[in-house]
């Protein structure tokens, strides 16, 4: 019998996990897809909301501030990437100015530290080759940009090493009560567990109906990207919004933490929550509003597209509490924007309400908050470099050229996936694919290295778990090249 | 710090001709570093016929042409270093470089040959909307996978762009059983050789389709279908009305090579815009004195024999600037008009006489004439039956004592 049962690991259930792993208390997290940030923690904007954006008084508000001021020690802690860059809404008209107003005075009311309001020339100071027809800007120096998918790996990991159990492959397809308790089937197992924290992102509402509540619903909006090369992204030094007009929210223009640029997301609204696939016409959409922002956008440069889904719910707030329906039942739904920025704080809320809930907290005294791993290789110094290669020769072996990811870093990957790995799920944790030849070279490479570490024939390797595999079967002339 | 007179950065057909040519020249200590396991660059997993006619007069496989360089250097004395990733070039020829068995390695060389090839474009780089599944893969990829992983990318495939490595591709998709169901080219022409498209589509009744491109790719976790339409060839946007869908496991890109240039930016070498290689001289020397480049990381070559010929020029200049061989003075750029797209080299120093000139034009001519200047002065006139964006031509030219600009100039004869 478990104490508490995690459904979804995006970074919402992962952050849960973690939090939960301080204490004495028996956790564990089942996820459908056979990797951790599969759903909205994937693909999205990477942003730290500073927090001005949200209406005083509601969830989001206050968990975005909470959650951003929890960034830097939790990113510490995991070892993963975090930048505070500050972030620009800009303005382009009067009417904006006053849109500018509206949010700076939402930042004081929600306690956001260090907005202010700047000039055009303060703008154009702050981050060159904006387009001339910006009239001014509001500032937030708390704006970070981290990694959503490496913090959700690292998350995983970090709980798993302080004894979460992660089931994968499992979805949740049924909730029964039983007494006291709740039995649950998570892809083959049944599972009894005491409490479930709901973090199943756009199909919580589904999640939340097989406990006998159906007070929200959740409707799938999509978000669209284009990626650029990391040599043609140097001009984006800040996350450059667009003041909120009656158009709409605007587009993007911001740095990743690994030095490309992107531009997005669009939104558009679809009744498949699934689908993640970039619209054809999303391009041109794209590049036409963030033109407004920066006018020399990198257009020749792109590396990829890709799109990911918010999970938008019928309350318009982010659902953490307790269930009204089912006691067992904690929410954590409509975890849409700024939903990541958050997720820290609404572990901690999420354990709070498992307490008041009746769970015993006792905290562990050898929760070990550290993930304890290799500085990264392309990080290294020369001296480190020789050192690591001398203490095991796989860091001198590079197999993502790109992005210069040795198999040293791809082994410890490959042993830190909770479930069946795949070709993305070393991505995740590596960046091995993500450069510039998009995986064309290393591709092979990584998967021979799963075949080996992880005994999957070749064939049978995924690119991202499901039936996705890379070949469909053995060529005819085995053997012979 | 060790010291080289001669450090080859790649060991494919480019680096290894370098190399060897280097050493016949004169240089003493010639090292060549390759990332791979084994020499021989992309012509690895080539393993059908076509190399080597023009150099050896004898129709060869990727791995026999590698061979047969590789087996030149035994006796040499040149040191060749697999396993082995270079990191950094500086402009004072100083490498960086990694591998399981040196460990860290810092090299200070006299010359530095960049011959690191080329890679594929990608999906991303053309911006093809819809999902992401499996089944997607650049022509290079897909051959490795069977030619040298012994797996089956896919049982119905399409394949986009008519280069060369997507005709080739098509063919062993055809032995392995598989269908391939048609090559879409964007352009009125294919950038591929005339033979493969013979050979390879035609010989197995694959229909290759101009001013044609997919739009859209469609499959959760594995390729389900993609939707193929025709552009207008003067916008090379797709036409709406002509989209449909096609049903298949597998897409294949071969829609272009991109030097890889990553090191050469770092040594400050100046680019051309149009290969994406660097500019050079006749002698192959980037403007970073002492740095020379040659193969695909250059220009795109269709003939890996134009490879070995242009990465001997390189390599012989390389050891003759490490023996201090080598003056730099004045020199005159080569510049292009009319349909021709670039001529490498982009200068030559004023004391060159004879000239020899590669180039691509940007769209077919049938009949072609091209022409040569110096300054104003016509120096070379040549009448081509046909000439085809696919295909490098090279013409030769004498060249009188002087600084003016020397032009190549292709016109509809
Ligand atoms: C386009 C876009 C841009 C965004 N930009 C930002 C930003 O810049 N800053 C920010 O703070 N936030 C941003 N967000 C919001 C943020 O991404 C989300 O709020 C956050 O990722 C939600 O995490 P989650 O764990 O709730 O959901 P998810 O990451 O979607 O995880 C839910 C998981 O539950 C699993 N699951 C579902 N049903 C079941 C079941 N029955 N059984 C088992 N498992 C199940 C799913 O497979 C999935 O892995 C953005 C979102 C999008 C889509």
């Amino acid at each position: 019998m478990y104490d508490v049962l995690i459904v979804g690991g995006g970074v919402v259930g992962c952050a849960a996990a973690r939090a939960l792993s301080a204490y004495r208390v028996n956790v564990c997290l089942a996820e459908a897809a056979d990797d951790v940030a599969f759903g909205a923690s994937r693909a999205n904007s990477a942003i730290v909301h500073a927090g001005y954006d949200c209406e005083p008084g509601t969830n989001m508000a206050r968990l975005n501030v909470a959650g951003n001021a929890m960034f830097d020690e939790l990113c510490a802690q995991l070892d993963v990437p975090l930048r505070r860059v500050g972030s620009l809404v800009l303005a382009f008209s009067q009417d904006d100015l006053a849109a500018l107003q509206r949010l700076y005075d939402n930042g004081i009311k929600n306690g956001v530290p260090g907005v202010r309001l700047l000039t055009a020339e303060e703008t154009h100071a702050m981050q060159p080759g904006l387009s001339d027809k910006v009239t001014g800007s509001l500032y937030a120096p708390t704006g970070a940009i981290t990694c959503p998918y490496e913090l959700t790996c690292a998350l995983c990991s970090n709980a798993r090493e302080n004894g979460v159990r992660f089931l994968m492959g499992s979805p949740v397809t049924d909730v029964r009560t039983a007494g006291d308790h709740l039995t649950v089937t998570a892809g083959e197992e049944q599972i009894e567990t005491r409490f479930l924290v709901n973090a199943a992102g756009i199909h919580a509402d589904e999640v939340s109906a097989l406990c006998g509540d159906e007070s929200f619903s959740i409707r799938a909006r999509k978000g669209e990207y284009v990626l650029f090369d990391r040599a043609a992204s140097g001009f984006a030094k800040m996350v450059l919004f667009q003041a909120p007009t009656a158009m709409g929210k605007g587009v993007l223009v911001a740095p990743t933490v690994d030095g490309n640029a992107y531009i997005g997301p669009t939104a558009v609204d679809q009744t498949d929550k699934d689908d993640t696939s970039v619209r054809p016409e999303a391009i041109d959409e794209l590049t036409a509003t963030a033109s407004l922002s920066v006018p020399q956008l990198p257009l020749r440069s792109p590396i990829t597209l890709f799109a990911g889904v918010r999970a938008v719910p019928s309350t318009g707030d982010f659902i953490v509490k307790r269930s009204e329906k089912n006691p067992h039942l904690i929410q954590a739904a409509g975890i849409c924007s700024p939903g990541l920025s958050s997720a820290p704080a609404i572990a901690k809320e999420v354990v709070e309400l498992l307490g008041e809930a009746g769970l015993v907290l006792e905290e562990k005294a050898d929760w070990q908050p550290l993930r304890r791993r290799p500085k990264r290789f392309r990080h290294m110094s020369p001296q480190e470099k020789a050192e690591a290669i001398r203490r095991d020769p796989a860091y001198g072996r590079i197999i993502c050229r790109c992005e210069t990811i040795p198999e040293a870093e791809i082994v410890e990957a490959i042993r830190e996936i909770p479930g069946v790995p795949s070709v993305d799920a070393v991505k995740r944790r590596t960046r091995a694919g993500m450069g510039r030849c998009q995986g064309g070279f290393c591709m092979p490479r990584v998967m021979e290295l799963i075949e080996r570490e992880a005994g999957i024939p070749m064939e049978e390797i995924t690119k991202n778990g499901g039936a996705s595999r890379i070949c469909v079967g053995v060529s005819r002339e085995e053997g012979q090249a | 710090m060790r010291h080289v007179q001669v450090a080859v950065i790649g060991g494919g057909p480019a680096g290894l001709a370098a190399a060897l040519k280097a050493k016949e020249a004169g240089a003493e200590s010639v090292l060549i570093l390759e990332r791979d396991k084994k020499p021989g660059g992309i012509l690895q997993q080539c393993i059908h016929n076509g190399f080597g006619l023009h150099y050896f007069g004898q129709e060869l496989t990727g791995p026999e042409y590698a061979q047969r360089f590789v087996d030149r250097l035994e006796g040499t004395g040149i040191e060749l270093k697999c396993d082995s990733m270079v990191l950094e070039v500086t402009q004072e020829r100083r490498i960086t470089a990694v591998s399981a068995a040196d460990g860290l390695m810092e090299i200070q060389a006299d010359a530095v040959v960049l011959a690191m090839g080329c890679r594929e474009r990608t999906r991303g780089a053309l911006l093809i909307p819809g999902d992401r599944p499996a089944g997607v893969f650049t022509a290079g990829c897909a051959q490795r996978l069977v030619n040298m992983e012994a797996c089956l990318p896919g049982r119905r495939v399409v394949i986009l762009g008519s280069g060369d490595i997507g005709l080739i591709m098509a063919r062993r998709m055809v032995w392995e059983g598989a269908q391939v169901l048609m090559v879409c080219e964007l352009m009125p022409y294919s950038s591929g050789l005339n033979r493969n498209i013979v050979q390879c589509l035609q010989d197995n009744d694959i229909p290759l389709y101009f001013n044609t491109t997919v739009t859209n790719i469609h499959g959760r976790e594995r390729v389900e279908g993609v939707t193929v339409a025709q552009v207008d060839p003067a916008t090379r946007k797709p036409i709406p009305e002509t989209a449909r869908y096609v049903e298949c496991d597998t897409l294949l890109l071969s829609v272009g090579l991109i030097p890889e240039n990553e090191l050469t930016q770092t040594t400050g070498a100046l680019m051309d815009r149009v290969t994406n290689g660097a500019q050079v001289d006749e002698l192959r020397q980037t403007t970073a004195p002492g740095i020379f480049a040659c193969g695909n990381v250059l220009h795109v070559h269709d003939l890996v024999d134009n490879v070995s010929r242009e990465a001997e020029i390189a390599g012989e200049a390389a050891a003759r600037f490490a023996l201090g061989q080598v003056k730099n003075g004045k020199t005159r750029a080569v510049t292009v008009s009319g349909g021709v797209r670039y001529a490498v080299p982009q200068r030559v120093n004023e004391d060159c006489e004879k000239l020899e000139l590669y180039y691509r034009v940007g769209s077919a001519y049938k009949p072609a004439v091209v022409r040569v200047y110096a300054g104003e002065t016509l120096v070379k006139q040549q009448r081509k039956q046909i000439m085809t964006p696919g295909e490098m031509e090279k013409i030769s030219v004498q060249l009188e004592p002087g600084l003016s600009d020397i032009r190549v100039h292709v016109e509809q004869a």
